[in-house]
C-alpha cells in the first residue's frame, strides 16, 4: 500500500473534505442543496477513504451532483448512470458507488437500466431526486408528475398516469426501498447511512422541491402547520402513528389500511400496524398507500422511511464466486494453451 | 478408423477444390461444414470457408428462404477466399439446388438427396413437379450423383430406439462420411467430436456414428465415384497451426491483450447477429478472470463497459450496425472522457435491421462519423478470420496506450469464416504499455486529470488512487483541470486536441505496405478489411496473366498509415473495391484528393475474385 494511502486512512475526515472546489450552480432555494449537504455530512461517518467513493450521475439538475463531491465521479449521459455504475461495480466491488439520478433520468429515459439494476442487486446506492418535473429543460411534466398536470408541454394537462417509483422498485425486486425528503435533514441522513450499510442496491427516493418549475409540490409534507398530519415516519418494530399530537394510527384490515383515531375510535396503540421492514406483503401495501382508495388520498399520510429490505446476494459477489469456481474447474489461466486450442498441427 | 481400402481406387490429385454444402436450415449443414473444415485443416490443406445461412432460426421448411449453405475452398497452396464457383455442390433438397446451381462450375459435380426432390419439396422450392430438374434435362453437362440419403439413413437406423425425427437428423452424417471417402480422409476428427458432443447420449452417438460410417462405405462400395481425390497438404510457413473462426479470433485477441497488459478484461454486450459468438467465446474462458456482462440492451452494454473502464479494466463491447447505432451517444461520452474502450462492430447488411446474417462493409462511415459533435476516434479493420486476433489485440493496445475508444471493424464474412492460423506464443505478443497513476499527496497541487504527454494522451487515474480524485463527464472540460468549461477558446482548443491526439496515433502503427505488385505498377487495387482474400486472389491471378497491378489492403483507417499518401501518389489508377456503396473511397478522396474509382458490391455477399479481375481489366483497356 502506498504511503499516501495509509496516511489518508488515519486522517479523520469532515464534511468539508468531501466538498469539491467547484461553485455550485443550482438555483438558489433548490432542494438539491440540502441533499448535497446531508450527503457530504454522512460521508465521514461511513469510514471509507474518499478515493474509494464514486458518484455517478446521468443528466438533469440533480446529475450535476458529482462535480460538487471531492471523490471520484462521473457526470455521464441521460439515463445511463445505472448502467455505468453496474459495470463499475462489477469491475471494482471494492468501491462505494453512489448513483445520483432524477425522476426523468431514472424513470423515463433510463427506465430500462433502472429496473435491471434493481433486479441484479449490485451493492450500490441510488439517490432518486424526485421533483415531479423536468427542471433542466425548463418545466415539462415528468413520469412522476400527477395526472392532469399543466406544464409547458402539457398546457391542457398531462394524460400520463404517473409512475409510483417505490412500487416500481418493489416490482423490480429491489432489496432496499426507502423514501425521504429534502426538508428533513436528520431523517435523510439516517436513511443515507442505512442505505450505504445495506448489502445490495439501496433505492432512496428523495422528494425534492424544484422552487422554479414545481414549487410546493411536496409542501403537504413540509409545511410546519400540517406536515405531521400528512406524513407517517416508519420505524422498524414500531406502530404506525402520526399526527401533530401523535393521536392517529394505521391499522390493517385484511389487505387494506385504515386510519384510526387513538382518541375516539376505541383503539389502543397495541392494535396498530407494527412496521416490519422485512415483510414484503406489507411493503406492497405501504408503497401504494397513498394510491389505495384514491378518493380520500388526501386524508392519507405519506409514509417516509425504509419500506422494505431483504438480504439477497449481490451480483458482484456472485460474479467473483463464479470466476473462482471457473479457475477450480478449468484450471489457472494459460494463454499459450488457449491460443493453441484443442487441435494443432505442425508444418 | 483406418482407411483399409486406401489404394483400391485410382486417386486423382488435385490442387484445390471448392465444395458447397447446401440444404434446409434444419439439415445440419453448418455442422458438417465445420466438421469438414476441421478435418481439412488437420489434414494440412490451406483453406477458407464461407457459411451462409438465413436469418430465421427455422425458416419455412424446404423453401428457398430456408436454404443454408457452407462453402469451403481448400488446396495445396495458399488459399485466400472460399472460392468463386464450386467444384462440388451437395444439395439436400430442391430449394438448395435451385438457389445454388449458378454457383457451380461448368461440368461440376452435384450430389443430391433424391428424397428432397419429391412433389412437396419441388413445390416448396417453387418448381413445377412436372419440371423436376433431376428428370428434365436442365442438369445436363453436370456430373449428377443421385442418392436417396434419407432412405439410406432410415435403413441404417431401423433398429434404433430413436424417434423418426431424430433418426432423420443423422442424414447429414451420411453426406459427411460420403465426402470423407471421396477426398480420402480419416473419420477420426469427427468421431472424436461426436463422442464429445453426445457424451451420455449413447443412442444418439451410436446412430450418428453408424450413419457416418455408412456414408463412407457407401461411397466406397457403390462406385458412385470411380475415383477418389486427394488434395495434398499445402506448403505453408513452418510453425504450429490451428483452425480459427473470425469471432473466436477476436475474442482471443481481447483475452491476449488483457493478459499481456496485466489487466482484467470486462465485456459488456447484448446478443446480436453476427457478433454474439464473441460473447460466447469470452464466456467460455472465465477462468481468465474475464467478466462478461450480458446487459439489458445495447446501450447498457457499452455503458457498463465505460463504467468498467473508469474502474481500470480493459473494457470491451461488440455489436453489429443496429447495436452500434444505439451505442453512439455513449461512445461519444468515452471520446469526451478519454477512457480506453474497445468496440467491435461485426458488420452486416444494413440499413436498419437489413440483412442480419449477410456480410457488408457499410458501417465504416458510421464508425468514423456516427456520433454527435466532433468526436474522432481510431478505426481499424481486420482482413481475415485469423487477422481478427491481431487487430483485436491492436485495438486494445491503441485504446490503452492512447486513452481512447477504438473501433475494430470486422464483418459477417470473416467473423463466421475459418482459416488455418499460425498462432503466436504468449511471449511473442507485442508489449502493451499501461501507465496508471500512482497515489499522490493531495497537498502537492491540484490533480490535473487532463494534463497530456507528448502524444497528447492524458493520464489514467482510477478510483482508489489517493490524491487523484477527479470528476469526468460529457460536458466540455477545461484543458487541464477537467472542470466544466464553457469558454469558447477552450472548446475550440479541446476539439482540436482530441483530433490531434487521434492523428498522432499514426506514429505508433505500422507503415502501409503493398501486398503485391510494385509502386511502378499500372494500377493499384486498394481494399480495406475483409475484401483482402478476394483482392489478393484477383491480383495474383492478374499478375500471373501478365497484368501489371499492385494491391494494398488498409487495416488502419483512422488515422491512415503515415506513408499512405506517398504510396497512392505513385499510381495513375486506383480502384477501391468495397462491399458498400462507396465509403473508404470518400475518405481517400477527401484526404488525398485523388480520382480513385469504386467497385461496389452490395448484395450481402463477398467479392468473387473474378469480379475484381474484370473491373481491373476494364480500367486497363
Amino acid at each position: 500500500m502506498p504511503e499516501v494511502l495509509k496516511e489518508k486512512e488515519q486522517k479523520k475526515l469532515s464534511a468539508k473534505d468531501f466538498a469539491s472546489d467547484q461553485d455550485i450552480r443550482w438555483c438558489p432555494g433548490c432542494g438539491d442543496y440540502s441533499i448535497l449537504k446531508q450527503v457530504q455530512s454522512v460521508m465521514p461517518e461511513l469510514g471509507i477513504p474518499k478515493e474509494d467513493i464514486v458518484f455517478v450521475s446521468g443528466i438533469g439538475c440533480s446529475s450535476r451532483f458529482p462535480y460538487y463531491m471531492n471523490t471520484y465521479g462521473m457526470h455521464s449521459i441521460h439515463g445511463r448512470a445505472t448502467a455505468i455504475a453496474s459495470g463499475l461495480k462489477a469491475s471494482r466491488p471494492d468501491l462505494s458507488v453512489w448513483i445520483i439520478t432524477g425522476d426523468g433520468d431514472s424513470l423515463a429515459i433510463g427506465g430500462n437500466h433502472f429496473i435491471h439494476l434493481l433486479r441484479r442487486n449490485f451493492n450500490v446506492n441510488v439517490l432518486l431526486f424526485n421533483n415531479q418535473i423536468y427542471g433542466l429543460t425548463k418545466g415539462q411534466y415528468s413520469p412522476t408528475s400527477e395526472l392532469g398536470k399543466k406544464t409547458k408541454s402539457t398546457p391542457a394537462g398531462s394524460l400520463d398516469h404517473p409512475f409510483n417509483p417505490l412500487a416500481l422498485s418493489l416490482g423490480a425486486d429491489a432489496t432496499f426501498i426507502a423514501r425521504s425528503i429534502d426538508r428533513e435533514p436528520k431523517h435523510l441522513k439516517e436513511i443515507l447511512l442505512r442505505a450505504e450499510r445495506h448489502q445490495g442496491t439501496s433505492l432512496v427516493e428523495i422528494y425534492q422541491n424544484c422552487n422554479i418549475f414545481n414549487d410546493g409540490a411536496f409542501s403537504t409534507f413540509t409545511d410546519k402547520t400540517n406536515k405531521k398530519e400528512n406524513s407517517v415516519y416508519l420505524e422498524h418494530g414500531k406502530p404506525l402513528v402520526f399526527g401533530a399530537e401523535l393521536d392517529k394510527g394505521i391499522i390493517l384490515d385484511g389487505f387494506h389500511a385504515k386510519i384510526v383515531s387513538l382518541k375516539d375510535d376505541n383503539v389502543s396503540i397495541d392494535d396498530l400496524w407494527v412496521h416490519d421492514e422485512t415483510d414484503r406483503n406489507k411493503a406492497n401495501i405501504l408503497v401504494r398507500f397513498f394510491e389505495d382508495n384514491a378518493t380520500d388520498a388526501d386524508a392519507r399520510p405519506r409514509p417516509f422511511g425504509i419500506f422494505y429490505q431483504e438480504e439477497r446476494g449481490t451480483y458482484e459477489d456472485s460474479l467473483s464466486q463464479q470466476l473462482e469456481q471457473e479457475v477450480e474447474l478449468k484450471g489457472a489461466p494459460d494463454l499459450n494453451k488457449l491460443l493453441a486450442g484443442a487441435n494443432t498441427w505442425k508444418k | 478408423m483406418t482407411l483399409e481400402k486406401e489404394n483400391t481406387q485410382v486417386k486423382n490429385v488435385l490442387d484445390k477444390v471448392t465444395i458447397l454444402y447446401a440444404g434446409d436450415s434444419g439439415d445440419g449443414i453448418q455442422l458438417i461444414g465445420n466438421q469438414f473444415t476441421n478435418n481439412t485443416a488437420l489434414y494440412g490443406n490451406d483453406l477458407s470457408t464461407f457459411p451462409d445461412f438465413p436469418a430465421e432460426i427455422r425458416a419455412p421448411l424446404g423453401t428457398l428462404a430456408g436454404v443454408s449453405g457452407f462453402q469451403i475452398n481448400f488446396g495445396n497452396s495458399s488459399i485466400f477466399t472460399p472460392g468463386d464457383l464450386c467444384d462440388v455442390l451437395v444439395a439436400m433438397n430442391a430449394a438448395s439446388l435451385k438457389k445454388n446451381l449458378s454457383r457451380l462450375k461448368k461440368r461440376g459435380t452435384i450430389i443430391v438427396n433424391t428424397a428432397g426432390f419429391d412433389k412437396k419439396n419441388l413445390r416448396l422450392a417453387g418448381i413445377d413437379p412436372a419440371d423436376n430438374p433431376l428428370t428434365n434435362s436442365s442438369l445436363e453437362g453436370f456430373k449428377v450423383h443421385e442418392i436417396d440419403i434419407t432412405k439410406m439413413t432410415r435403413e441404417n437406423l431401423k433398429e434404433s430406439s430413436l424417434g423418426s425425427k431424430e433418426r432423420d437428423r443423422c442424414k447429414n452424417m451420411f453426406v459427411l462420411g460420403f465426402i470423407y471417402w471421396i477426398y480420402n480422409r480419416s473419420l477420426d476428427s469427427t468421431i472424436d467430436f461426436l463422442e464429445r458432443k453426445f457424451k451420455g447420449k449413447q443412442e444418439v452417438l451410436q446412430a450418428n456414428l453408424k450413419v457416418l460410417k455408412s456414408g463412407y462405405h457407401f461411397a466406397d462400395t457403390s462406385e458412385t465415384f470411380s475415383n477418389r481425390f486427394e488434395v495434398k497438404p499445402a506448403e505453408m510457413q513452418p510453425g504450429k497451426y490451428r483452425n480459427i473462426v473470425g469471432n473466436q479470433a477476436t475474442a482471443l485477441g481481447l483475452i491476449a491483450a488483457a493478459h499481456r497488459s496485466d489487466m482484467n478484461l470486462f465485456y459488456g454486450g447484448y446478443p446480436i447477429t453476427p457478433a454474439s459468438d464473441i460473447l460466447h467465446e469470452l464466456a467460455k474462458h472465465k477462468n481468465f478472470g474475464i467478466k462478461t456482462f450480458q446487459a439489458e440492451d445495447e446501450i447498457a452494454g457499452v455503458c457498463s463497459a465505460i463504467g468498467a473502464s473508469f474502474g481500470g479494466d480493459l473494457a470491451t463491447t461488440a455489436s453489429s450496425g443496429p447495436g452500434i447505432a444505439l451505442k453512439g451517444e455513449a461512445i461519444g461520452l468515452a471520446v469526451m472522457m478519454e477512457l480506453p474502450l474497445v468496440l467491435v462492430n461485426v458488420q452486416r447488411g444494413g440499413p436498419s435491421t437489413g440483412l442480419p446474417t449477410k456480410t457488408e462493409q457499410s458501417d465504416l462511415l458510421q464508425a468514423m462519423y456516427g456520433r454527435n459533435g466532433e468526436a474522432p476516434m481510431p478505426v481499424i479493420a481486420a482482413q481475415s478470420p485469423s487477422d481478427c486476433f491481431e487487430m483485436a489485440y491492436e485495438a486494445c493496445r491503441i485504446a490503452i496506450e492512447h486513452m481512447t475508444p477504438v473501433f475494430l471493424l470486422t464483418d459477417g464474412y470473416i467473423a463466421n469464416g475459418a482459416e488455418p492460423w499460425k498462432f503466436p506464443s504468449a511471449e511473442a505478443l507485442k508489449p502493451i504499455v499501461l501507465k496508471v497513476k500512482d497515489a499522490r499527496a493531495e497537498e502537492d497541487a491540484p490533480y490535473l486529470p487532463y494534463k497530456r504527454n507528448e502524444d497528447l494522451v492524458r493520464e489514467w487515474a482510477v478510483p482508489g488512487t489517493a490524491g487523484a480524485e477527479h470528476r469526468l463527464g460529457g460536458l466540455e472540460k477545461d484543458k487541464e483541470t477537467g472542470n466544466v468549461s464553457y469558454d469558447p477558446e477552450n472548446h475550440q482548443e479541446m476539439v482540436k486536441i482530441r483530433a490531434a491526439k487521434v492523428n498522432r496515433i499514426a506514429k505508433h502503427i505500422p507503415k502501409q505496405e503493398l501486398d503485391s505488385g510494385t509502386t511502378s505498377s499500372k494500377l493499384l487495387i486498394l481494399g480495406w478489411g475483409s475484401t483482402y482474400g478476394s483482392i489478393k486472389t484477383a491480383a495474383k491471378e492478374l499478375q500471373s496473366e501478365g497484368v501489371d497491378v499492385a494491391h494494398a489492403q488498409i487495416r488502419y483507417i483512422h488515422p491512415f498509415p503515415e506513408n499512405l499518401g506517398e504510396i497512392l501518389s505513385n499510381f495513375d489508377k486506383v480502384i477501391i473495391p468495397e462491399l458498400n456503396d462507396g465509403q473508404l473511397i470518400k475518405l481517400i478522396r477527401d484526404r488525398y484528393l485523388i480520382d480513385a474509382k469504386g467497385l461496389n458490391k452490395i448484395k450481402g455477399l463477398p467479392f468473387r475474385a473474378q469480379e475484381i479481375k474484370e473491373e481491373v481489366l476494364n480500367h486497363l483497356k
